[in-house]
């Protein structure tokens, strides 16, 4: 039995992450497994991006697109972690149920 | 291609301006313990851009490989956006907050011409990864700008909700991005328009469509997607509320208007300008409609119930992002253009209440609505003005809040979207309930014995003013405004 890897397996990989990240964004309460959910979503949508690529018969378009985000995703865990270690250094806390000075 | 990169930087004039802006700022910001410097360079930069903006009118090209457009409909909204972010600048030295902290005062500057930078790109992208890529330059801008004063833990948490949401919806959107690649194998929305239009499966474009739409509706703040609302307006410093409430939804909406012309539309039917001709694959219509209602209705009715100001124009900013996407959802040449003349008409009251908001925080230290009582009889300037901004956020006349109201209503009456207009009104009647209440706390309730006259410099009078006659004038004289609107979009169809 020869295992052939299709597109759809990579479709399959990536809706997983997707929903695992999605998981994680609504019940993790400490804000870096947060940030870590957001993380897999856009690899996520990499795999897509590459995957689409290379068995579309696309251009190269969608590798430098993974490019970009993988880029997008350092920036915005750089901005994402020091708003954190701000919120660390006021609240004393990560758990983002804790934060919640203002009410409606 | 060195000649089409060399070609198209002779229309990029105002960005590059801006771009050279920032870097020298941040320059200028390390060297000099006098941050006046910083301001007064960042003011000359973005004047600089307006000027070159000026002299740039009447492009239409399509330029750097069909990846951004420089046309009447994108010039229309970098004037607009320069007029709002020069506003705000000047706004903030009155303010406060920003003020206050003394030695990164620069920072507050060039961040807000790098929001400038990314609000730009936003207007003119032709493509889904470049509008992706400046809708995060304008967020990432966003979350450090509200959370400038870190000091203080209401706005750190802003910044904190700001980028969990911010975050999870742009990943939303960038997996929505790459369903779209893998259907039409291109990022160019003219391109991906053709392969519309030619067929594919609705299903998976349903799917990703709805999650692009996640991205656009957190920028413009639209139920179901608007719980960043709220907390991330009251907990910034007041100046970044308005950016946030004024230029970088415009930012959104001109970003959402070109994306839904391009891909939606038809592109083997001529278009007419009462009817594009809108493509049956996506019910497109009917998801703008539902997201209109939804928003409108709930930042009406619960804005009812809030107690604190800033909270209560955030609501209201949401009611009026519904109001916008009435204009929007007709998809043909008057409603467009009713949205930009309530976008301009938005930005002057809009930001006009924030201000006057922000100057008697500045004075009494408290955004409550209670503190307001009998503020109309000891500062009749103040009560007068305000007054002036909240009948116009109603929407009645003779103030510019009626004629951007009008024009959308018009729109979706011709388009015989009647319900639509009628929903529209009953929830301007809502929203009068309690934009009465502050007016009447202002005008109508004893104030505390202890409560002191507000007296107001020049300069803050001048400033209110400056947002003030605009209001009223556009409510009496609107035909160039309307006329330039109309310009702005008949690129999309017709003459």
């Amino acid at each position: 039995m020869s295992l052939v890897v299709s597109l759809q397996h990579f479709i399959f990989v990536s809706a997983i992450l997707l929903s695992l990240g999605v998981y994680a964004i609504l019940t993790r309460r400490n804000a870096i497994m947060v940030l870590m959910g957001i993380e897999l979503i856009l690899n996520s949508a990499n795999i897509n991006f590459v995957a689409f690529s290379r068995f579309g018969g696309m251009d190269v378009n969608g590798h430098l697109a993974a490019i970009f985000v993988i880029f997008l995703a350092a920036c915005e865990a750089a901005v994402a972690l020091a708003i954190v270690l701000n919120i660390y250094k006021q609240f004393n806390t990560v758990n983002v149920d804790e934060v919640a000075t203002m009410k409606d | 291609m060195f000649d089409q990169i060399n070609y198209s930087l002779q229309f990029i004039k105002p960005e590059l301006i801006l771009v050279c802006t920032l870097l020298v700022s941040i320059i200028l910001d390390l060297i000099f313990k006098n941050k006046k410097i910083v301001i007064y360079f960042v003011i000359a930069g973005l004047v600089s851009s307006f000027v070159s903006l000026l002299s740039n009118s009447n492009v239409n090209q399509h330029l750097f490989f069909n990846m951004y457009a420089v046309d009447p409909f994108s010039h229309f909204f970098k004037i607009f956006l320069l007029t709002a972010i020069l506003g705000i600048v000047v706004f903030s030295m009155f303010s406060n907050e920003v003020s206050e902290i003394k030695s990164r005062k620069g920072e507050f500057y060039y961040f807000l011409v790098a929001l400038t930078i990314g609000m730009f790109l936003m207007s003119s992208s032709t493509n889904l990864i470049m509008m992706y890529l400046s809708l995060e330059l304008t967020s990432l801008t966003s979350y450090l700008l509200a959370g400038f004063m870190k000091e203080e833990k209401s706005s750190s948490e802003a910044s904190l909700k700001y980028v969990l949401y911010g975050a999870f919806s742009s990943g939303m959107m960038i997996y929505g991005i790459s369903i779209i690649y893998g259907m039409t194998g291109s990022f160019d929305i003219f391109a991906i328009n053709i392969a519309l239009a030619d067929g594919v499966t609705s299903l998976a474009l349903l799917i990703s469509t709805v999650l692009i739409f996640i991205g656009f509706g957190y920028k413009i703040s639209a139920v179901p997607f608007h719980f960043w609302t709220p907390d991330v307006y009251e907990g910034s410093p007041i100046s970044v509320t308005t950016i946030l409430s004024v230029a970088s939804k415009a930012a959104g909406f001109s970003m959402l208007m070109r994306f839904l012309k391009i891909v939606f539309i038809d592109p083997y039917a001529s278009p007419s300008v009462n009817d594009w001709g809108v493509l049956e694959i996506v019910p497109i219509v009917e998801i703008l409609t539902v997201l209109s209602v939804l928003t409108m209705t709930l930042g009406n009715i619960v804005a009812v119930w809030q107690t604190n100001l800033k909270r209560l124009l955030a609501y209201s900013s949401i009611a009026h992002a519904g109001y916008l996407l009435l204009g929007v959802l007709t998809l043909n040449n008057e409603g467009y253009s009713a949205t930009l003349i309530y976008l301009v008409v938005y930005l002057f009251m809009n930001v006009g209440a924030f201000l006057i908001v922000m100057l008697i925080s500045n004075k009494i230290k408290s955004d409550d609505i209670d503190s307001y009582k009998g503020l109309g009889m000891r500062s009749p300037f103040i009560g007068i003005t305000f007054s002036l901004f909240l009948i116009s956020l109603t929407g009645l006349p003779p103030t510019a809040g009626f004629i951007g109201k009008l024009y959308i209503f018009s729109a979706l009456i011709n388009k015989e979207m009647i319900l639509l207009a009628v929903i529209g009104v009953l929830n301007s009647v809502v929203s009068l309930y309690y934009y009465v209440r502050i007016f009447r706390n202002m005008f109508l309730r004893e104030s505390l014995p202890t409560d002191k006259e507000i007296t107001l410099t020049l300069g803050e009078k001048i400033l209110i003013l400056a947002f003030a006659i605009p209001t009223l004038i556009l409510g009496l004289y609107f035909a160039p405004l309307v006329e330039f609107a109309h310009a702005s979009v008949s690129m999309f169809a017709g003459n």
